[in-house]
């Protein structure tokens, strides 16, 4: 009774929120009239909106009116990236007088968001990291599809991939609000320019290689891997594969709908083994855990020209305190390999609706929109995958890079091994990491590699 | 108390209160017992029990699978070498550090200051095993700048070689010359009056000499003598053509080069300059020689051994172990050994026994009770031994480490998700540890006897 009268009360205010009420709402009577009143709306707003960019909380009309109203949102957000998130909420807050409180659940995602669902109290929006756990949420029933609406919002900001990423059984769940990027290769530009060697001619796996030997031949070794635990090596294998098999094939192995034995498989480690295992790596990687990977590369006394990883390699850097990201420490992207096109193997937080009404809805549009990322960007510590983001706004070269090879991806793929079972996938001195490890140490066993893995993927995916 | 109570009741008494009062004795006795036996029985009997029964249902608990679980814990490779891990550890870390302990006990038994040596050694129990584990896995790095063990073998064998000027140069590949062995050498045999040049790479500029200039061309010289250039063949910066000497080179000094006759003796030798040309006189013209760069000026001296690597690993976690519990054995001895009446020894020694006599004959026989305790109790905690494994081995190593308390971890909630097979594995090591239990139940008993 009290949603009705507070539905008419804000029908009358503005005709933009009418509309997005009608988008919103499930109800029987008003579902026939929605498709046409959602085209109506979809395009002024969104007009509107990058109109209205760079002047947050112009209007309540953006949004709509949802004074007194308030959403609880939980993310694994805490520290610095709170504050910033919470400016997020903020600007949300201005725009429609509504009241948005924040949670962090830190690293216990699943177990907040079972514990709140059980307790018959879900948050209204949470941002997970897992797409698992979204899939499970979503096919329990536990959150909703996106309302027409915001999935109007999505798909004119983001790419195919984020969507089919946010998808469950062909309908579209998540909000991709943040990214990350694990196809960065971090480079040295000291050693680099003292060997002479060139990151443009590295684009290329080649080209890569014969740069790693200009640097091996200038006394230090080309590339750091630290072999000690398997994420490092599965996130090389999961760039590899993803440009030698292709995006399908990916998520076929993704899946295991192929075998480990896959003929796509066996290039992916002919390709690593051109390099795993020659002199160009830096000798005892088997030992060396990856933060020791990057100080040999940025450390006071470097001795390795390159090391791979995702983009929070610039933290590393930091805290060891020796480089600079921006100056000497700089990345170029994962090279192609026989010309595949530019992919991105990464993660993300994706934004999730439990409940049902308005204010829900249109805080997921706001998400959905490039208005709340534009808040957080220019503060540091977020990668957009919204394509309507300014890179202008990043506060840095290296971010906006780093922005703009994730945007650029002709294909996007999830982290391979937080997409498989964990016995297979996440557990130490097993399954993937373990034989991604026995592969680094004997990159010539190949067959053995692909049985043992198939054998650890067939017991896990039981 | 109450067995005196209910033996003392007159035999006289009638059937109707007899049972009545046996009926309330036994309801005392249960509420007595009751608080006890509801804790143990939901801690440990319970937990048991279900486990028991998990370890014959599949991954996910829904399916019955009888033994399975067990037969896979003997064929799958990783499971099975947890096994034959738990049996090497068995064999070696309780006897080792039962016998340590002992030596130690006696020994710091004639020492001074003995309360303050035991207290070193007894220190480490005193650390937590994690804490324990990252030390170690500290101190046996690979790397010498890191480990401090091979730091010290490192630091020892310099004492004894002298370092090479240019550790871990290669030759420039596709020149004509090649590296066997350590050694850099022309790869086709060079007649007196001619030149060889060494192009060489993979090393730092900032690795060569300040005095080094410019490389130069190496001058003509006569018949009887070789003559040519050794250089670094990357120009800081890039650019220039490999194998080829061109502004920004810099000769390598300091280099020793051998002429090498076809007998293999070394006819002639030569060190280069500044600009990095060497001239070998003396040489027989017109004769065919190899000209070769001696390993001495490349090795890379010794780098220390890879402790953490599969083959060394066992050997330093259980060191690990004995470096802990070492401590433990010595101060329960100490205690038996204070304990100990010294008469017999006096006497022994009155009588001529030596120390050694002393020790065998008398002293570690009376000793037997508390070696037994400690050896029992070590080896139950060996069985269930799981920080320093799971701290110690890097990703590599961890395969040849596994014991079976880390492999049940990893199995059922290190991301295994396997609780069947975690299930068995832990049934497994109920089972092994049962023997030692029963052992030590049984002396307490003897003990109470006596």
């Amino acid at each position: 009774m009290k949603k009705n009268g507070f539905r008419s009360f804000v029908a009358g205010l503005t005709v933009v929120s009418v509309a997005l009420l009608g988008a919103c709402s499930n109800g029987d009577a008003q579902e026939e009239a929605t498709p046409g009143a959602t085209e109506a709306t979809t395009e002024p707003t969104g007009g509107e909106t990058t109109e209205g960019e760079g002047t947050e909380g112009e209007g309540a009309g953006d949004w709509g009116d949802f004074s007194g109203e308030t959403l609880n949102v939980v993310a694994a957000w805490s520290g610095a990236e709170q504050a910033n998130f919470e400016e997020v909420l903020a600007g949300f807050e201005e725009a429609t007088g509504a009241t948005v409180n924040y949670e962090s659940f830190g690293d216990n995602g699943p177990t907040f968001i079972q514990g709140r669902l059980e307790g018959g109290n879900p948050p209204n929006v949470a941002i997970v990291g897992q797409p698992a756990l979204m899939q499970q949420l979503a096919t329990n029933g536990d959150i909703l599809p996106l309302s027409e609406d915001v999935l109007a919002t999505v798909n004119e900001n983001y790419s195919q991939s984020w969507l089919d990423l946010g998808t469950v059984d062909g309908e579209v769940y998540g909000v991709w609000f943040k990214a990350a990027n694990k196809s960065t290769m971090w480079y040295n530009n000291d050693i680099w320019s003292e060997a002479g060697a060139d990151p443009a001619a590295a684009a290329e796996w080649e080209g890569f290689l014969e740069q790693l030997g200009l640097i091996r031949d200038a006394g230090y070794a080309g590339i750091s891997i630290g072999a000690d635990v398997g994420w490092p090596l599965t996130d090389w294998f999961e760039n590899v594969y993803l440009r030698t098999a292709g995006p399908e094939m990916y998520d076929q192995l993704t899946n295991h709908e192929i075998p480990w034995t896959d003929p796509s498989v066996q290039e992916a480690l002919e390709v690593l083994a051109q390099l795993w295992g020659t002199d160009l790596v830096q000798e005892g990687g088997g030992q060396r855990t990856f933060s020791e990977s990057v100080t040999e590369v940025f450390g006071s006394a470097p001795a390795a020209g390159t090391v791979y990883e995702g983009d929070f390699v610039a933290g590393n850097i930091a805290d060891d305190g020796n480089s600079t990201v921006g100056e000497n420490a700089l990345f170029f992207d994962f090279p192609s390999i026989n010309g595949s096109a530019p992919a991105v193997v990464g993660g993300g937080d994706v934004a999730i609706q439990f409940t049902d009404d308005e204010a829900t809805s249109a805080f997921m549009k706001y998400l959905a929109s490039p208005d709340s990322a534009s808040i957080w960007v220019p503060n540091g510590g977020l990668t957009s995958p919204n394509n309507g983001v300014d890179t202008s706004l990043y506060p840095d070269d290296i971010s906006r890079q780093i922005a703009e090879a994730l945007t650029g991806a002709e294909a996007f793929r999830f982290d391979m091994s937080d997409l498989t079972p964990s016995a297979f996938g996440g557990t130490q001195g097993q399954g993937f990491w373990q034989e991604m490890i026995t592969f680094y140490e004997n990159p010539s066993d190949i067959q053995g590699t692909m049985e043992r893995l198939e054998a650890a993927a067939v017991s896990a995916y039981q | 108390m109450a067995d005196t109570v209910a033996t003392a009741t007159p035999a006289r008494t009638g059937n109707k209160p007899r049972s009545s009062q046996s009926g309330r004795k036994w309801l005392i006795i249960a509420s007595f017992l009751l608080p006890a036996l509801v804790v143990l029985g939901a801690l440990v009997v319970y937990p048991i029990v279900f486990t028991a029964i998990r370890s014959l249902y599949d991954r996910s608990g829904d399916e019955f699978v009888g033994w399975q679980n067990y037969v896979t814990m003997f064929t799958n490779d990783t499971t099975f070498t947890a096994i034959k891990n738990n049996v090497l550890w068995v064999l070696v870390a309780p006897a080792a550090c039962t016998i340590l302990g002992l030596i130690f006990a006696v020994l710091l038994e004639k020492l001074r200051w003995k309360a303050a040596f035991r207290l070193i050694i007894f220190m480490p129990m005193a650390i937590s095993m994690l804490a324990a584990g990252v030390i170690f896995r500290s101190m046996f790095q690979e790397n010498p700048q890191l480990g401090t063990v091979n730091a010290a073998l490192v630091a020892v064998d310099s004492v004894f070689s002298d370092a090479a000027n240019y550790p871990g140069a290669n030759p420039r590949p596709d020149v004509g010359i090649a590296a066997e062995g350590g050694i850099i050498a022309s790869e086709s045999e060079v007649a007196a009056g001619e030149q060889q040049n060494f192009p060489l790479v993979a090393i730092r500029q900032d690795d060569v000499p300040e005095s080094a200039v410019q490389a130069a061309p190496a001058p003509d010289v006569g018949e009887d003598a070789l003559s040519g250039t050794v250089w670094l063949d990357v120009v800081p910066g890039g650019g220039g053509t490999n194998g080829e000497i061109s502004e920004g080179k810099r000769g390598l000094p300091g280099i020793r080069v051998d002429a090498v006759a076809a007998d293999g003796s070394i006819a002639g030798s030569a060190t280069t300059e500044d600009d990095g040309t060497y001239v070998i006189e003396g040489l027989d013209p017109g004769q065919p020689y190899r000209v070769a760069l001696p390993a001495s000026n490349f090795g890379e001296g010794f780098q220390g051994v890879s402790w953490l690597s599969s083959t060394f690993i066992n050997a330093v976690v259980i060191l690990s172990y004995i470096w802990i519990w070492a401590g433990f054995a010595m101060v329960m001895i100490a205690s038996g050994l204070s304990a100990m009446d010294r008469s017999l020894q006096e006497a022994a020694r009155m009588d001529g026994a030596n120390e050694w006599r002393v020790f065998t004959r008398i002293t570690a026989p009376l000793l037997a009770p508390v070696l037994l305790v400690v050896f029992v109790t070590l080896i139950i905690n060996v069985l269930k031994i799981f920080d320093l494994v799971y701290v110690i081995p890097p990703g590599t190593s961890k395969p040849a480490a596994n014991v079976i308390a880390v492999e049940m971890w990893t199995q059922s909630f290190g991301g295994g998700n396997d609780y069947g097979l975690g299930s068995a594995l832990a049934i497994l090591l109920l089972i092994l540890v049962l023997p030692s239990m029963i052992l030590n139940i049984r002396r307490f008993r003897e003990e109470r006897r006596s």
